[in-house]
């Protein structure tokens, strides 16, 4: 190398007196350290594999219209529903929310960036990587992962399709991704908080992204080591999950769930959060308990490590576990209720308005405890043997799914979007979009129930005559609700593209919180000087 | 909203303006685990060609360079001072929860352990709650250490198993040792004693290395003298996974605990600043936890 | 493609006509789930219901509330927000309702647990394992080994057939009880999990290979009652129903002294035509037969299979290769792949009328014959 200092070489370099140099096209987003950015970059990707996991959704709900196979073999069909669901899961949830805390942890506590920006940017590039990897096993010879989300051994060890070594290499970097994701939001809200800020002070959805940022350094890697005995026993002859050679294909179950129940509170947990920020915006009055939201979702995170086995109350458990599994599931409803509760206190006696977030938060709060509850009717073991692996389970969890962090996601777009753009949503169009969105999925999911109390499975491409009507009403209720996602991309860009009302620095009447004490859009730079709260 | 810097008051945290690091380590890690993953796609389906392998090369290429690069920028700022005590407290927050990430990755394979001796070989072996599932193993009865599998033609077991009071203990010694060795090298740091420290750094590498060899050594004697195998059964596998793993974080301990020991060489570290340090110690202290609830759980009962 | 347009569009009208709800078609419509046949259904049947209640209840109250405090407390009206904000007594009341709330629901749940898991003195035992993507019932000392699989032709899930009454639910041989018995199942699997489901019989159980499970019932009223397979165990995981035929006390025996006389009769069979020399075309012939109903399913009428989970068979290196090898692997099956061992459902003369039909199948004519002796010494 000669003298000259070439221009990736000074990168590193601190930038105080480059505030108004921001970098444009490619590199910006490459090499990006800014909280911002990197928020934006997880938003957009998850915004995008929402429409990949809705097309599947679609080509599932176009197969089983009518009884009879219609478009695709059963092969492809068990493809699409574990495609489904992992994109869904850990394509579109889980990087959403990252890309949410990123935007709006930094603001809501006064810091100038995540506390560890460079490795901030490295976990959101491994995800495409990763999902490139995953969705690139679709167009290997014999398909793509075909097991369901759940992957089962040893339906995905000795009987899985060869791709599946590049489905576990996948999770592997989601996984890389989700910790480092996570071990740097820990560290931001632990140490990098606004002087004055105590933890007793920090908005709910700051204190409920601390505690998911745990759940997920806490199961992330459990998983990764369920997938790496997967392919030990693929490649290597181990025998975890065979018999033959003293494992069991249980066992396989045991490790999944542990990961996969706090999985699911991963997936919710922050949707409270955010609910619990717009609720008291637009009720006008402060959130209802506070400290009681709090020490709910903490007891709701540990419980989550407790209750793992309530997927599996039919493979045989000894019935001590049985009963204990049972009774530590249904405990969970204690402090989900408290949250209920407290949000619904929150709206009494307020002065209401229901602009778009808000709607949906109400919507969120509804139909997230008819899952809820219908998730309580799965914990009650005995019933559960009917229950299980029928489409009353696939209802429970598109109603704590869809309603619940889908619209947590969206509720979270429509309130924050102002200070991301500059811009003012079309509330007229948010309005048609929350309506669409709210018919078509009850349309959706709500005859499902009925499906699955009569008996019929899940992850099955054909079925009998008797559950032909409600599967028509829910494949175009489905329709409905998926088309109508299109007007939400639309809303979206009118906004970014600078369409529409500029916004106002705060433009919710009753919203409370340091970041509506920055311009809208919100500068690069924020709080390089922390802010005093008192 | 530009706010001005004031040199007068205690540096900013520090945000770098732009890195090309992490989009590096990204193509890096990936590079490596799709290669591998080729690797082993392309051996099971029999269409073997040289190109994952070179795929994967070049990961490991990027990852040294990757690494080497990121950590001397991370250096370098550190020494010019722009680290704050308050990023200070970031890097060690983010290490401990990195080792927290750390824990729960072997408690997966702790539990396997777990699950496979205290109820999936009882069952198999006709013991409590699935007993009745001996009917499909005629024969088969259960213990521990499992020497004879439930089916011994698919799964031939071991002839016998590692002693737990020859090689582990000695090595359990050694990584004990290698922890106070350690120990003294931070003492000797805080205490300015540069030569001292890096002395006894020196010893514990060397500590780390032996360890390495000892396990090598015990891995081929399982393997050539003893059938004891990752294909095995149950006992092998878990035996395998565990101290493999293990291995491989004494390995990567070694080489953090190396590089510290190159650094106060070159002068690197003060004795009241010297993160670097303490993190790659941190880590070995963990790794030698592990390496005492293996040898308990593993080896001796 | 037009009469695909117009299904479409009967379909569509037929969609309105349901989503106008007329009431007729509502009273059709199965929400719930059965009440069964069982004293364990019944009690499941019973707790789904109080749950099921206690649910609706707390749901009312809430949005009760709430839709009460959305249509008052609204801005748009004036009204002015309270500033309350916090109350541990309201705080500890809704954390000790719904903590009683549970303890009284988790009673009944757990008499139901210990009454599921009670398989202690049964009259009958029966062992059920699951194969991809069929079932195998063994009744434990009586002599009644068989095999059910769907028997719903192929024409009709490809829509080339109007669809019969009980359309991807029927077999070819249901799994005979008698009602007022204790019948104990004992679940295993053949290769991934499985999972027998009855809903008439509130009965779901995983089949695990390698491992047991144990599962009971007691049959209330004679009948026929259909379920399915619950756990996904790849592709035709949707095809392999299960049908229970529960009859009077007298009626099963007469069942099982029929069956174990076919059986003695098909064995009889199996040994003279072992004893017999085939030809080209009667071991052709038959052994499509015995292709069509265990092997197509995953290497598929044409031999081509879905490689590379299930290989190709025509043009393989061991349909060409060595025929004992051949007749080997149809025996035991590959391990470390999804091909099963056939030793114990098909008979010698079986294997080697499919194995000769492998063989010469698909335009490859290799002429070589395969004989049962051939395989009876590979046994
Ligand atoms: C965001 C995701 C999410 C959330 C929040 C939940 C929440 C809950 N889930 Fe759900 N669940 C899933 C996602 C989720 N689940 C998924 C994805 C699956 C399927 C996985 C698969 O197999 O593919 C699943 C499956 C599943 C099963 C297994 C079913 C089966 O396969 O047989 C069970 C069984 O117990 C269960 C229970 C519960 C319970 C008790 C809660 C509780 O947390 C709910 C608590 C909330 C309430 C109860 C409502 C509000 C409370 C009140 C108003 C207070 C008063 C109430 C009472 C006192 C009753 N879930
Ligand atoms: C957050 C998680 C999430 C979300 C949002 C959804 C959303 C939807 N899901 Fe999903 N689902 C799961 C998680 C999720 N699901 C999981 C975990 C499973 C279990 C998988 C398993 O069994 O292993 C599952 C399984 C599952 C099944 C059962 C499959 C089976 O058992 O065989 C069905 C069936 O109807 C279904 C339907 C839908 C529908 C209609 C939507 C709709 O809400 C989707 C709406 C669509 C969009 C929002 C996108 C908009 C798309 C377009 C506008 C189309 C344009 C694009 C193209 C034409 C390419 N899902
Ligand atoms: Cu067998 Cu599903
Ligand atoms: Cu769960």
């Amino acid at each position: 190398m000669n003298n000259t200092i070439s221009d990736t070489d000074n990168l590193d370099q601190p930038d105080h007196d480059a505030h108004d140099h921001h970098p444009k096209g490619l590199s910006r987003w490459l090499f990006t350290t800014n909280h911002k950015d990197i928020g934006t970059m997880y938003l957009v990707f998850s915004f995008a594999l929402l429409f990949i996991g809705g097309g599947m959704a679609f080509v599932i709900r176009a197969e089983l219209f009518q009884p009879g196979l219609q478009f695709i073999q059963p092969e492809f069909f068990n493809q699409m529903t574990t495609m489904h669901g992992l994109i869904m899961v850990f394509g579109v949830v889980m990087p959403a929310f990252v890309g949410l805390a990123n935007w709006m942890v930094p603001l809501m506590i006064g810091a100038p960036d995540m506390a560890l920006p460079r490795m901030n940017n490295w976990s959101f590039w491994i995800l495409p990587f990763a999902f490139g990897m995953l969705l690139s096993s679709l167009f290997m010879e014999g398909g793509g992962p075909n097991f369901g989300w759940t992957f089962y051994a040893p339906l995905s060890t000795t009987y899985a399709p060869p791709s599946t070594t590049f489905f576990i290499f996948g999770v592997h970097l989601m996984g890389l991704s989700s910790i480092m994701g996570a071990i740097n939001i820990i560290t931001t809200i632990l140490n990098m908080r606004a002087p004055g800020m105590t933890l007793m002070k920090m908005p709910m959805f700051v204190w409920t992204w601390l505690i998911t940022a745990f759940l997920l350094i806490a199961v992330m890697p459990v998983l990764a080591g369920c997938v790496t005995m997967m392919l030990m026993d693929i490649h290597f002859g181990t025998s975890f999950f065979n018999a033959a050679g003293g494992g069991d294909p249980v066992m396989f179950q045991h490790i999944f769930w542990f990961f996969g129940h706090p999985e699911v509170y991963i997936m919710i947990l922050p949707a409270f959060g955010v609910v619990s920020q717009i609720i008291p915006a637009f009720a006008r009055k402060k959130l209802f308990g506070y400290h009681s939201m709090v020490y709910a979702t903490a007891s709701i995170a540990i419980l989550s490590f407790v209750v793992w086995a309530h997927h599996m109350f039919t493979v045989g458990l000894p019935v001590a576990a049985e009963l204990f599994f049972m009774y530590s599931t249904m405990l969970i409803a204690v402090p989900t209720g408290v949250k209920v509760f407290n949000w619904v206190s929150t709206m009494f006696r307020g002065s209401m308005t229901f602009e778009a977030p808000m709607l949906f938060s109400v919507a969120f709060v509804v139909l997230f405890t008819i899952g809820g509850l219908s998730g309580l009717m799965l914990a009650i073991a005995p019933a559960d043997f009917q229950y299980h692996d029928t489409y009353f389970v696939v209802a429970h969890f598109h109603y704590v799914l869809v309603p619940g962090a889908i619209f947590g996601i969206i509720a979270a777009t429509y309130y924050w979007i102002p200070k991301w753009s500059g811009y003012m949503y079309h509330e007229g169009l948010a309005q048609v979009h929350f309506w669409l969105s709210f018919i078509g999925l009850n349309l959706t999911f709500f005859p499902m129930h009925f499906l699955g109390l009569a008996g019929m499975p899940r992850r099955i491409p054909d079925y009998a005559l008797q559950f032909a009507d409600f599967n028509m009403i829910t494949s175009l209720g489905a329709f409905l609700f998926g088309t109508t996602q299109l007007l939400f991309l639309y809303i979206v860009i009118r906004c970014v593209r600078g369409k529409g009302e500029p916004a106002p620095q705060k433009p919710w009447e009753g919203a409370e919180g340091l970041e509506w004490t920055v311009p809208s859009p919100a500068p690069l730079h924020t709080f390089e000087n922390p802010p005093k709260v008192d | 909203m530009s706010q001005t810097h004031n040199p007068a008051k205690p540096p900013n945290y520090y945000v770098p303006h732009q890195s090309k690091w992490p989009i590096i380590a990204t193509i890096a890690v990936f590079c490596l685990m799709y290669g591998l993953a080729s690797i082993l796609h392309s051996s099971q389906v029999g269409k073997m060609t040289p190109v994952p392998s070179w795929i994967m090369l070049i990961g490991l290429g990027l990852t040294i360079y990757m690494l080497y690069g990121w950590f001397s920028n991370v250096i370098q700022e550190s020494r010019q001072g722009l680290y704050s005590a308050q990023l200070d407290q970031s890097f060690r927050m983010g290490m401990a929860w990195f080792i927290f990430s750390e824990v729960m990755f072997f408690a997966a394979f702790f539990g396997a352990l777990f699950y496979a001796r205290v109820l999936s070989v009882p069952w198999l072996g006709g013991e409590g709650d699935k007993g009745v599932s001996n009917m499909l193993w005629e024969g088969f009865s259960a213990h521990w250490p499992l020497l004879t599998n439930p089916d011994p033609e698919l799964f031939p077991g071991p002839s016998d198993t590692i002693p737990a009071w020859q090689i582990p203990f000695l090595n359990t010694v050694i990584l004990v040792s290698s922890s106070f060795t350690l120990t003294l090298a931070h003492h000797a740091l805080k205490e300015d004693k540069r030569k001292l420290c890096a002395s006894w750094l020196a010893v514990t590498v060397a500590l780390g290395v032996i360890f390495l060899g000892f396990q090598i050594y015990e891995y081929q004697h399982a393997y050539n003298d003893l059938q004891l195998t990752l294909s095995s059964g149950i006992y092998g596998s878990t035996f395998f996974m565990l101290t493999g793993f293990h291995g491989a974080h004494v390995t990567i301990g070694t080489i953090m605990l190396a590089v510290v020991l190159i650094r106060i060489l070159n002068g690197h570290f003060t004795k009241d600043k010297h993160f670097g340090f303490e993190a790659s110690a941190w880590y070995w202290h963990f790794v030698d936890v592990v390496w005492l609830l293996l040898f308990t759980f593993v080896y001796v009962l | 493609m037009l009469s695909a347009f117009a299904r479409l569009r009967d379909y569509f009208a037929y969609c309105l006509g349901i989503l106008v709800l007329s009431p007729s078609v509502q009273a059709a419509w199965e929400v719930n789930m059965p009440k069964g046949i069982t004293p364990v259904s019944e009690t499941v049947y019973d707790l789904h219901m109080i749950i099921f209640y206690i649910c609706v209840v707390i749901a009312i109250i809430v949005f009760g509330v709430m839709f009460w405090s959305i249509i008052h407390h609204r801005k748009s009206k004036g009204y002015k927000p309270a500033n309350f904000h916090e109350s541990t007594l309201v705080e500890i009341v809704w954390t000790a309702i719904p903590l009683l709330i549970l303890i009284i629901m988790a009673i009944p749940a757990t008499q139901g647990v210990f009454a599921m898991y009670n398989t202690e003195d049964s009259d009958i035992d029966i062992q059920v394992t699951g194969y991809q993507w069929k079932w195998r019932y063994q009744y434990l000392g009586e002599d009644i080994d068989f095999f059910s699989t769907l028997s719903t032709p192929r024409d009709q899930i490809d829509n080339m057939a109007a669809k019969g009454e009980n359309y991807l639910l029927e077999v070819d041989a249901p799994l005979v009880v008698p009602v007022e018995k204790k019948i104990r199942f004992l679940l295993t699997s053949n290769d991934v999990i499985h999972a027998w489901w009855v809903p008439e019989l509130a009965v779901k159980k995983d089949a695990i290979p390698g491992f047991i499970n144990e599962t009971w019932t007691y049959i209330k009223e004679p009948g026929i009652y259909r379920g399915q397979c619950a756990e996904l165990c790849g592709k035709d995981h949707g095809f392999m129903p299960i049908v229970v035929k529960a009859v009077e006390q007298q009626e099963y025996q007469d069942w099982i002294s029929e069956k174990k006389e076919q059986r003695r009769l098909e064995l009889a069979k199996a040994a003279a035509e072992a004893e017999l020399i085939w030809d080209l075309n009667e071991l052709m012939t038959k052994g499509q037969e015995v292709y069509e109903k265990n092997c197509l399913a995953c290497h598929q009428a044409t031999g081509e299979g879905l490689p590379p989970v299930f290989p190709a068979l025509k043009g393989s290196p061991i349909i060409k290769g060595d025929i004992a090898e051949h007749i080997r692997i149809v025996l035991h099956g590959q391990t470390g792949t999804a091909m099963a061992a056939y030793a114990a459902q098909l008979s010698d003369s079986d294997i080697a009328s499919v194995v000769t039909y492998e063989r010469n199948a698909w335009g490859q004519n290799s002429g070589d014959t395969v004989q049962p002796s051939d395989v009876a010494e590979l046994r």
